[in-house]
């Protein structure tokens, strides 16, 4: 077939998928390049977890071995349980619980009862408060901190739980808007033919709008949830004694005390670390529209 | 009917009753907002003008606490430390994120794998990645100065040298900063692809699509992102309070603005200081943000304008 066919007799179809083959051998080099550059960008971004979990599987004297080495040879599970020699790590994860659960319940429940008020409701001064949502949403959290803080150590709250629960339980000013966002756009005429059965507002919002907002509480749930399992300035304050420490705590008094054990620190991290990355992976498409509504970033 | 709805007292009405569900239902997030957060602004402000240590009753002393913050060295190292942290960190996270949204627009394959390896390091809560780091910069051992030494680069000692600690943050800092890739990625990606194709037929090629479609059309998530960066890495405390110990060392050249304050507060008992420092930031943000806002006229661009005006 080759032989016959001289250039100039070429069918402008046959033209054609050659250009589009030389196209695509082009595309293929770009393409090549493209994952080049991406692989070695995500070693960079993946490397030190890698390495912190590797760390973590390490005995002292492999750690200290240079260049190091990415798996283990042998595998030492030791710093695991060794971390709760030093630290009781069980007791933190339930200190953290005990945070986490209250602050979410106020993150999804409290703000979107107020946020489907915001959008649905009618009532005087309605518009002078959500202003007022709105313009917290720009305070920075310095300047309350102080006062705050004598506040809550003025009611001998300081050295209890209270101080990181209570102001948690009536909502976030943030969640409040982004939920009222997510409210407007469901159609009224889903709640008329509950409203002319004489059906009250709470019953509506529970059994029409939470259902239908699912995703989006879920979304704000979790971000509440990392907000707690992260948050370390409000406990640092506020916690005493170890007894009462989070996970946040637990771990930078681990990191102040025995930051020479690398092994048990990197493994006392991995602990830490871990259930972020699995409820990130159960939850990935939350992740994703939590970001892209709202810009915080984990 | 108009008679009898008229009698009834007004919190039995259709409206009266919807205000009052209205309020119910808001009520928790207001009594939250008096006591937490307008009871304690109002409190800042008069705390800002007292000397205070919480067992000493306050005296108030007028504005003795903005006058000794003026002359107080400490608050403009502190001053410093921030701005050069927030001056790198955030334009360098900034275009890090972009060129990677930018490769993984191209429709490449795994693009899933690459974005999650991009962004899990964005969610590494503050504390666990700073003792991460704390090991990885570890000058013997750690894997940045094992990567250096590749190169036949013999690294320093990132958080015991002045010079370098500040370096070793951003490092930390841009790691962490994928989740914008994530904003980026959602922004290209509602980029009408008309508008490539009509600049193709113009005869543009990939330099002149980038700079005359991609960019413009992004200029609003990277003035979103630039606006919540510096606001953001203004109150930077958790990741260098770890790393150092909660002293911002050595010599203090990683004392930022809120280690600072942190420690006029809850260490030296301050806290009229403190309140003042509180407000010296809050009016910084808020210049800041303001004049980007002034700034963004000129140079983001909404579709809504047209392109004559």
């Amino acid at each position: 077939m080759a032989t016959i066919t001289r250039s100039e007799d070429r069918l402008p179809a046959a033209a054609l998928a050659e250009s589009a083959r030389t196209d695509g051998r082009r595309k293929g080099w770009s393409s090549v390049v493209t994952h080049l550059i991406l692989l070695v960008g995500s070693f960079f971004f993946v490397a030190p977890m890698l390495f912190m979990v590797s760390t973590s599987l390490k005995a002292m004297r492999q750690i200290s071995r240079f260049p190091p080495e990415w798996i283990p040879d042998p595998v030492i599970w030791g710093n695991y349980p060794g971390v709760f020699d030093y630290a009781p790590m069980h007791k933190f994860f339930v200190n953290t619980l005990i945070i986490a659960i209250p602050t979410i319940f106020g993150a999804a429940f409290t703000s979107a009862l107020a946020a489907y008020a915001f959008a649905r409701l009618r009532a005087p001064g309605k518009n002078v408060l959500f202003l007022l949502v709105l313009s917290t949403l720009m305070l920075p959290s310095v300047v309350t901190l102080v006062p705050t803080y004598i506040l809550f150590a003025k009611l001998q709250w300081v050295g209890t739980f209270r101080p990181l629960v209570i102001p948690a339980l009536a909502g976030s000013a943030f969640n409040i808007f982004l939920l009222r966002q997510f409210f407007m756009t469901i159609p009224r005429e889903l709640e008329d033919a509950a409203l002319i059965d004489g059906c009250s507002r709470l019953r509506i919002f529970l059994s029409i709008i939470v259902p239908l907002a699912k995703p989006v509480l879920a979304t704000v749930t979790i971000f509440a949830f990392m907000g707690a399992w992260n948050d370390y300035l409000g406990p640092l304050i506020y916690l005493g004694n170890e007894d009462q420490y989070t996970l946040t705590l637990g771990l930078q008094a681990f990191v102040q005390y025995h930051r020479a054990e690398w092994g048990m620190l990197m493994a006392a991290s991995t602990m830490m670390v871990a259930p972020v990355i699995l409820i990130f992976f159960f939850a990935q498409k939350n992740f994703v529209q939590g970001i892209t509504l709202t810009g915080i970033k984990g | 009917m108009t008679a009898i709805t008229r009698s009834k007292p007004w919190h039995q009405t259709l409206r009266g009753r919807e205000a009052i569900t209205f309020y119910l239902f808001v009520l928790p997030w207001i009594i939250g907002f008096l006591l937490f957060t307008l009871g304690p602004i109002i409190a800042s402000l008069v705390l800002s003008l007292m000397e205070y240590d919480i067992i000493l009753p306050p005296t108030f002393i007028g504005l003795a606490n903005f006058t000794e913050l003026w002359a107080d060295p400490l608050f403009y190292t502190s001053l410093y430390n921030t701005l050069y942290i927030v001056l790198i960190a955030v334009p360098l996270g900034m275009v890090v994120s972009f060129s990677i949204a930018l490769l993984l627009n191209q429709k490449v394959r795994f693009m899933a794998a690459y974005r999650t390896a991009y962004y899990l390091p964005s969610i590494v809560p503050a504390v666990a990645s700073a003792a991460l780091w704390l090991y990885l910069l570890q000058p013997q051992w750690g894997l940045v100065n094992g990567f250096l030494e590749w190169f036949g680069i013999t690294g320093p000692g990132w958080l015991s040298s002045e010079m370098w600690s500040k370096p070793a943050i951003i490092m930390m800092m841009v790691w962490g900063a994928g989740g914008t890739v994530i904003i980026y990625l959602a922004g290209l990606q509602d980029i009408p692809q008309v508008l490539y194709e009509a600049a193709e037929i113009d005869g543009a090629n990939a330099w002149n699509k980038f700079w005359r479609v991609t960019l413009p059309l992004m200029t609003p998530s990277i003035f979103f992102t630039l606006v919540l960066g510096i606001i953001g890495t203004f109150q930077i405390f958790a990741q260098i309070f770890v790393l150092t110990d909660g002293m911002g060392g050595p010599q203090n050249s990683t004392l930022v603005y809120m280690i600072y304050l942190y420690r006029n507060a809850f260490n030296f008992f301050r806290m009229g200081y403190a309140s003042a420092m509180a407000w010296v930031l809050f009016v910084i943000i808020l210049v800041l943000t303001w004049v980007q806002f002034r700034i963004a006229r000129r140079w983001v661009y909404y579709e809504t304008e047209s392109a004559e005006a």
